[in-house]
């Protein structure tokens, strides 16, 4: 798929709003249109974290497995969300399994490509920086309140 | 040739009678066992025992100690079996085989640092390979205990983890997922423990035991600090028959859990435990 | 020049026996107090089971196999070994599929647990193919290692092996890609070779061990020519030209430990029914699973072991889980384990091409077809990238 196609994509992401349609067009040379049959593992824990998707549509599972517990959904994301931010930190390794639960179509940034232009514009990395922490804070409080177990306490009926 | 078979079969337990009984938590406990008759059982720490419950069934416990001359299990109930032993009290019999298993090996370790890491009733093999250590404090360099719980009144082996803590030569720390109001503990992953102690990554041998997805967490972060893989040694666990290598039931890939572990290196099991349903 | 077949090296056959020299080897491990077991025609197929005499063998029967299939048809002689192999292996005598293990009794606040001893046998095993001569010791392996399993090693030190090489292999043999056949050997201790010339029935006879040779030497027999080991060769160099299948083993255990992640593993899982006949029907599978059992009074407890089968689910229970709870990862776990982790637990493949998954698989999974599909698209393209 032309990069020209990739920018048009990306503009409807929620995601990517805010920034400029030149910094848009820079990051487009990073992308591909990926399609992941359901069930299809995306990436695995442990593998390199050389890229993240941002979900154009279908539902991507994030999960861990152990078997004393089977395999368990930390969390699921759909549309509009994205997939990764392990490409941002070092060591570069995904931390948690992401599949497809349904049909998936998706657009793949390369992690170092999108890496070398960040710290080639700073303003760039700081937006970058900014949006994927949003992401991570909102998962994190999702997470701790999840640990209160708030449901499980309370009322009895 | 084949030789003629043993008297006693491989599958046959002798019979063991309950010295003691301690209740570590409202699911858990730490039981003390003698022979009726015959030799007590001799464990390496890390090896378990085959103990049956009568008409009931058989689980394997890890040895979680030695007190005067019984053999310490620690058994939490989730299941028959276990529900059956965690109700005995003083005086009621078990039917019990062993050893097996492969133990820690930290004899293969002299000078090493220690750094041990376990996640809830993890610490209960651990203990023997702490005790050890504390006991022969000159063969080891540092030691380090770092045990993660959900919640404080979920800690196992809590007067144990006191006198530990005493000690001027080791360093150990506890943190729990959950947090009441007045604990003074560290909150969050057993992880989270590792950067807050002191160890020489280069020549460290880290004991892990606990849930699966644990043990990776501990392992990885371990690596990414720089202890070998191969110096890393995990605890696992499969569904288990016999003991001894015959039932199949335990094959973790090419690995029977209860003859070549249940310690392995994390070194030869790390890709298989990536896998799902391997 | 003949091509040695099978991993024993061809030598002279000592001996020709005929038919009446075939009884004779019968009645006198009867009389020896042996209990005869032997290929006989059951329900639609050729089982194995006690047999009396010469009378009792599937003369002139042969079975066709394909992939879930096996029918009996008339041979157009009188053989009496002109076959491939059943449903029934040597395992179900070796390794019987239930056994009591022990006995305990409560009594005065405690329990006495009273061995089961050994029983059954001796068993002298009358057709025991290459394959299968194979598969016994590949289970020598697992039972009678550093903890020997008393009733295994009381029945295997005492059974008495005539091998049969095979004449006839079947759609879904493949004991020449494995090693393992046609040519039976070695551990046996007498091996016969079907000889149907015109109207010469005849069996020529290698010896094996002393007690072969002693049995032999109190039967009417002939001493073999050299014409007699020309027709013994001609069966077996035949046998293994007439494989209904191979397989590829070259470099197979990195194959499968490399392809764990491989889409033909959800595909067999979609014909796969988890059924558990290709365990059972193995000769090398030796999983087991324990049951103990009390009576009404509550005071008197037994320990049973039973055959077992890594397709149920909960053969790999976990705390309250199953480790493989799709058939995908049962299947993959059943196949990984006969042709790759086999040989890292005990230095040999536990597959030895006797193709009974093959034909008693209700589906027609074919292992050969398996490992095949598997090695003509290995990793490199899982990630779903377009």
């Amino acid at each position: 798929m032309a990069t020209r196609d990739i920018r048009e994509l990306l503009k409807e992401q929620a995601f990517f709003q805010g920034l400029g349609e030149e910094t848009i067009a820079f990051i487009s040379g990073c992308g591909s249109n990926v399609h992941f049959e359901a069930d299809r593992f995306i990436f695995h824990e442990g593998e390199p974290a050389d890229c993240f998707y941002v979900i154009r549509s279908g539902r991507v599972a994030l999960e861990v497995h152990g078997a004393d517990r089977g395999s368990l959904v930390l969390d699921i994301v759909g549309e509009g969300d994205i997939v990764g931010a392990s490409w941002l930190f070092p060591p570069y390794r995904w931390e948690f399994d992401a599949r497809a639960v349904e049909e998936v179509s998706a657009v793949r940034l390369d992690a170092t490509c999108l890496r070398a232009k960040c710290e080639e514009d700073p303003r760039l990395g700081y937006e970058m920086m900014k949006r994927v922490a949003e992401i991570m804070r909102r998962r994190m409080q999702s997470a701790r309140m999840r640990l209160l177990d708030l449901y499980g306490h309370g009322r009895a009926g | 040739m084949v030789g003629p078979a043993d008297m006693s079969g491989p599958m046959t337990p002798r019979i063991f009678r309950v010295a003691s009984k301690r209740r570590e938590t409202a699911d858990t406990v730490t039981l003390a066992f003698d022979p009726l008759e015959g030799p007590q059982i001799e464990l390496r720490p890390g090896q378990f025992d085959m103990l049956y419950a009568f008409g009931i069934g058989e689980v394997p416990i890890s040895m979680s100690g030695m007190s005067e001359g019984s053999v310490l299990h620690t058994v939490r109930a989730v299941g028959a079996v276990t529900r059956a032993i965690y109700d005995a009290g003083e005086g009621d019999v078990f039917g019990m085989r062993g050893p097996y298993g492969n133990g820690w090996g930290l004899e293969d370790h002299p000078g090493a640092d220690v750094l041990i890491v376990a996640g809830g009733i993890g610490l209960a093999p651990l203990r023997p390979a702490i005790e050890h250590v504390l006991a022969h404090r000159e063969l080891h360099g540092k030691l380090s205990v770092l045990i993660g719980a959900r919640s404080p009144e979920l800690l196992i082996f809590q007067d144990d983890i006191a006198r530990w803590q005493a000690r001027l030569d080791a360093q150990v720390r506890v943190t729990i997922d959950v947090a009441p109001s007045e604990w003074r503990g560290a909150v969050g992953l057993v992880t989270e423990l590792i950067p807050r102690v002191s160890f020489d990554p280069g020549r460290t041998v880290a004991l892990v035991c606990g849930p699966e997805i644990m043990m990776r967490a501990v392992a990885t972060d371990l690596m990414d600090l720089g202890v070998a893989s191969d110096q890393i040694r995990i605890s696992m666990e499969r569904n288990m028959k016999c003991a001894i290598g015959h039932c199949g039931h335990c094959q973790f890939g090419p690995e029977f859990v209860c003859k070549d572990g249940p310690i392995f290196p994390y070194e030869r099991v790390e890709s298989l435990m990536r896998v799902r349903e391997v | 020049m003949h091509r040695s077949f099978g991993r024993k090296e061809k030598k002279l056959p000592e001996a020709v026996i005929d038919l009446e020299g075939l009884q004779a080897l019968l009645d006198s491990l009867t009389i020896r107090g042996y209990t005869v077991l032997g290929p006989t025609v059951r329900d639609g197929a050729i089982v194995y089971d006690e047999i009396a005499g010469v009378n009792d063998l599937p003369a002139g029967w042969t079975d066709e196999q394909d992939a879930a299939t096996y029918r009996l048809t008339r041979r157009d002689d009188s053989a009496l070994f002109g076959y491939a192999v059943g449903p029934h292996s040597w395992k179900k005598y070796l390794f019987p599929p239930q056994t009591l293990l022990w006995k305990a009794r409560r009594s005065s606040g405690a329990f006495e647990v009273e061995e089961a001893a050994p029983q059954g046998g001796p068993y002298a095993f009358l057709g025991v193919r290459g394959c299968e001569l194979a598969a016994i010791h590949i289970q020598d392996r697992v039972f009678l290692g550093e903890h020997p399993d008393p009733t295994y090693a009381d029945r295997r030190s005492n059974a008495f092996i005539i091998a049969v090489n095979c004449s006839t292999p079947a759609g879904t043999c493949f004991c020449v890609s494995m090693g393992t056949g046609p040519r039976a050997g070695p551990g046996f201790d007498l091996s016969l070779t079907e000889i149907l010339e015109g109207d010469r029935h005849a069996f020529t006879v290698d010896v094996g061990s002393e007690r072969g040779e002693e049995l032999l030497s109190a039967l009417p027999h002939m001493p073999a020519t050299t014409e007699d080991e020309r027709s013994a060769e001609a069966v077996i160099e035949r046998a293994a030209g007439a494989m209904g299948r191979s397989m590829d083993t070259d470099g197979i255990k990195e194959l499968l430990y490399g392809n764990r992640e491989h889409p033909r593993w959800d595909d067999v899982a979609q014909r796969c029914l988890s059924c558990t006949n290709c365990t059972l029907v193995c000769p090398t599978c030796f999983c087991s699973t324990v049951e103990d059992t009390t009576d009404l009074t509550g005071d008197n407890a037994e320990r049973w072991r039973s055959w077992d089968s890594c397709f149920t689910l909960d053969f790999s229970e976990l705390g309250g889980n199953n480790v493989r709870t799709t058939t995908r990862g049962r299947y993959r776990q059943w196949m990984t384990h006969k042709l790759a982790s086999w040989i890292d637990q005990f230095d040999t493949s536990g597959c030895v091409g006797c193709g009974r998954c093959i034909t008693w698989c209700p589906v027609g999974i074919d292992i050969t077809e398996e490992v095949a599909a598997i090695r003509e698209t290995q990793e490199g393209s899982r990630h779903g990238d377009t």
